[in-house]
């Protein structure tokens, strides 16, 4: 399958299924959305990801029309929501706690919703059992929830708002309830559902990893802002702020001021590695601008020979941890910073096999090297 | 057994024996043959079919079970009503009050309850004409007073473990709030509504104080009748009666708890 035609648009030429435009929601002193913009295309595995307390659940509920707004708009499909009531949006959500009617059977609680449709009895009996059957759930209708395993009860949640054929799916921690090794399944099966039946899926979730593995894009939220939009690759390696990268996995942050740019390739002057360190310039800041420079644990290379590059940092090889595809090790700066490193087991035996307390080299392409302004 | 169980264990028989002896007293007693209530002269079922051919007996358990069913459906209905709202009240303090005051009755002595009840209907009927005199409907109204606050305790106890992401899950399932409240909370709501309803009805059935405040003339309710006759002296028929509302009582009250425990144990998660 072809990566690039596969991944649903990102914004552009179709008109965005949800457009979302100064939306606004105040919890007493507390703002849990503040003046929110953001277009989410048509078929897109859009993740909402944040720490808790980040609004994001929130902006969920306010496209579910559960939430009121205190100002702005939320458009489905060209449609202004405002005003329209919940039970009359084109959406349907999929609950954290998952909120099945504990006295209605499986069947009973898919059909609920074709039910306030008032669909034709024929026609929800064969919706009910093909959205049953699509997530292999087709044997257990006439169970009870309570009769059901956590993964099950997480089936019928879905197959409760996929029957209603929505405009968008909205997930608010689809994954949450569930243990490890069900979750890496689930998180697959989420994935290939959307592929298969194509309506937009909207996921809130708080766990970096599960975004990075599920979604087309990412929105990273603070404090009831958008700190950042884009395809998981981008926030990744190119984070727009400190937050950001560290919210993504592991980074090494150091702190400096740009010395000087030469051909895209920023020279900085950080104290806390106690060196001038490249970059990649981010082509906003200049001489003279203070920057953080981020460099992810598996681009540094790491040697006990004195490499050939100028901007080698020496170090001493404090923790080491051999993960099984990879080691971990912490070193540590004259300045008593300390920088983490990712191996593979070949870089490893490469490096000349390090242990504690030795005296290493560190370096890294200039290119991997990002310049963060914030 | 060791001899430290043997203690805990008698207090718990004399406990139950205290609570329960007289009860089974009086039920063996129903079936004495004597005329004579404390002398026993043999096995017989005679009081019960005296009780039977009553009729006296028979219109006052008619009347009650009349009073004790109109009042609790009221009760139940009103209860529900409240607990609702209460359920609504965002300040802790505000609901607080309102808790407060709609379980006075519960506290407030019966003979005061009583007692106000009676002033309050002589003057609405002086006042406005109604209710013209004092009977089965001033008994009813009275009885829905403190129906309500025992209502409004078990249909709050319950609401209070409801769910409020299921009314949302309807909703965004697309029912408007009228058909979420008939196809999920009511539902959901229902075993703790017959539990209410059932305990209104025995309370209603069991009430003696207000009862003989707020009757008049020509409708006396069973526990009326039973207490007036008694103060002539016991009939052996009275002994029949009340082995009969004992275990007619205990079958209510061992649904009421039966249905709430299953409901319980239906939601767990």
């Amino acid at each position: 399958m072809d990566a690039d035609q596969d991944r649903p648009l990102t914004g552009g030429d179709a008109p965005p299924i949800i457009r979302i435009r100064g939306v606004t929601r105040r919890f007493g002193g507390t703002t849990a959305l503040d003046s929110v913009d953001l277009d989410i295309g048509r078929g897109e595995f859009f993740c909402l990801l944040g720490a808790s307390g980040s609004g994001k659940t929130t902006l969920l509920r306010a496209i579910a029309g559960l939430e009121t707004l205190d100002s702005g708009h939320i458009l489905v499909d060209g449609e202004d929501m405002t005003g329209w009531p919940a039970y009359r949006r084109p959406v349907n959500m999929m609950f954290q706690s998952y909120a099945l009617f504990p006295h209605l059977t499986v069947e009973k609680n898919v059909a609920f919703g074709l039910q306030e449709e008032r669909r034709p009895r024929d026609e929800i009996r064969d919706r009910v059992q093909a959205t049953l059957d699509l997530l292999e759930m087709g044997a257990l209708g006439g169970r009870k929830p309570h009769q059901l395993s956590g993964g099950q009860r997480q089936r019928v949640a879905l197959a409760r708002a996929l029957v209603k054929r929505p405009k968008i799916l909205l997930l608010d921690e689809p994954l949450a309830a569930l243990d490890k090794k069900l979750r890496e399944r689930a998180q697959a099966e989420l994935v290939s559902l959307r592929e298969r039946i194509g309506i937009t899926f909207v996921v809130v979730t708080h766990d970096q990893e599960e975004a990075i593995g599920m979604a087309s894009r990412i929105a990273l939220m603070r404090d009831g802002k958008l700190v950042q939009i884009g395809e998981p690759r981008d926030l990744y390696d190119a984070p727009c702020s400190r937050y950001v990268a560290d919210f993504f996995g592991a980074a090494n942050l150091f702190a400096g001021t740009v010395a000087g740019i030469t051909a895209g390739i920023a020279t900085v002057d950080s104290g806390e590695a106690g060196s001038d360190l490249p970059a990649l310039c981010d082509g906003q800041s200049a001489t003279g601008a203070a920057v953080t420079v981020m460099v992810r644990p598996e681009h540094i290379r790491l040697s006990r020979q004195r490499p050939a590059q100028s901007s080698a940092l020496a170090a001493r090889v404090g923790a080491l941890a051999f993960l099984g595809n990879s080691y971990a090790c912490e070193l540590t700066l004259p300045t008593g910073k300390i920088v983490r490193v990712r191996l593979s087991p070949l870089e490893f035996e490469a490096a000349g096999r390090p242990a504690q307390g030795d005296e290493a080299h560190l370096w890294w392409e200039p290119k991997v090297a990002r310049m963060l302004s914030q | 057994m060791t001899r430290r169980a043997l203690f805990p264990l008698s207090m718990l028989a004399f406990g139950y024996a205290f609570l329960y002896l007289p009860i089974a007293v009086l039920m063996v007693y129903s079936f004495n043959d004597n005329r004579l209530v404390a002398v026993w002269s043999g096995f017989s079922t005679r009081w019960y079919g005296e009780l039977f051919r009553n009729a006296q007996i028979g219109d006052a358990l008619w009347l009650s079970l009349r009073v004790a069913a109109v009042s609790a459906t009221a009760s139940v209905l009103l209860g529900t009503m409240a607990a609702f709202a209460m359920q609504r009240i965002r300040r802790a303090t505000g609901r607080g009050a309102f808790e407060a005051l709609a379980m006075a009755p519960l506290i407030l002595p019966e003979v005061l309850t009583g007692l106000s009840l009676l002033m309050l209907f002589v003057m609405l009927s002086e006042a406005i004409g109604w209710p013209a005199g004092r009977g089965a409907t001033t008994i009813t109204l009275a009885h829905i007073t403190f129906g309500t606050a025992y209502a409004i305790v078990v249909i709050r106890a319950r609401l209070s473990q409801f769910d409020p992401r299921l009314a949302e899950a309807a909703a965004d399932l697309g029912a408007t709030p009228w058909r979420t409240f008939l196809r999920v909370t009511l539902p959901l709501l229902a075993p703790a509504m017959l539990a209410a309803w059932l305990l209104a009805f025995t309370l209603s059935l069991d009430d003696v104080v207000i009862a003989s405040f707020v009757t008049g003339p020509g409708a006396s309710t069973l526990p009326i009748v039973i207490f007036s006759s008694v103060r002539l002296g016991v009939s052996p028929q009275i002994n029949a009666l009340a082995t009969l509302l004992v275990l007619g009582v205990a079958v209510l009250i061992a649904t009421a708890m039966l249905m709430l425990w299953r409901a319980e144990r239906r939601s767990a998660p």
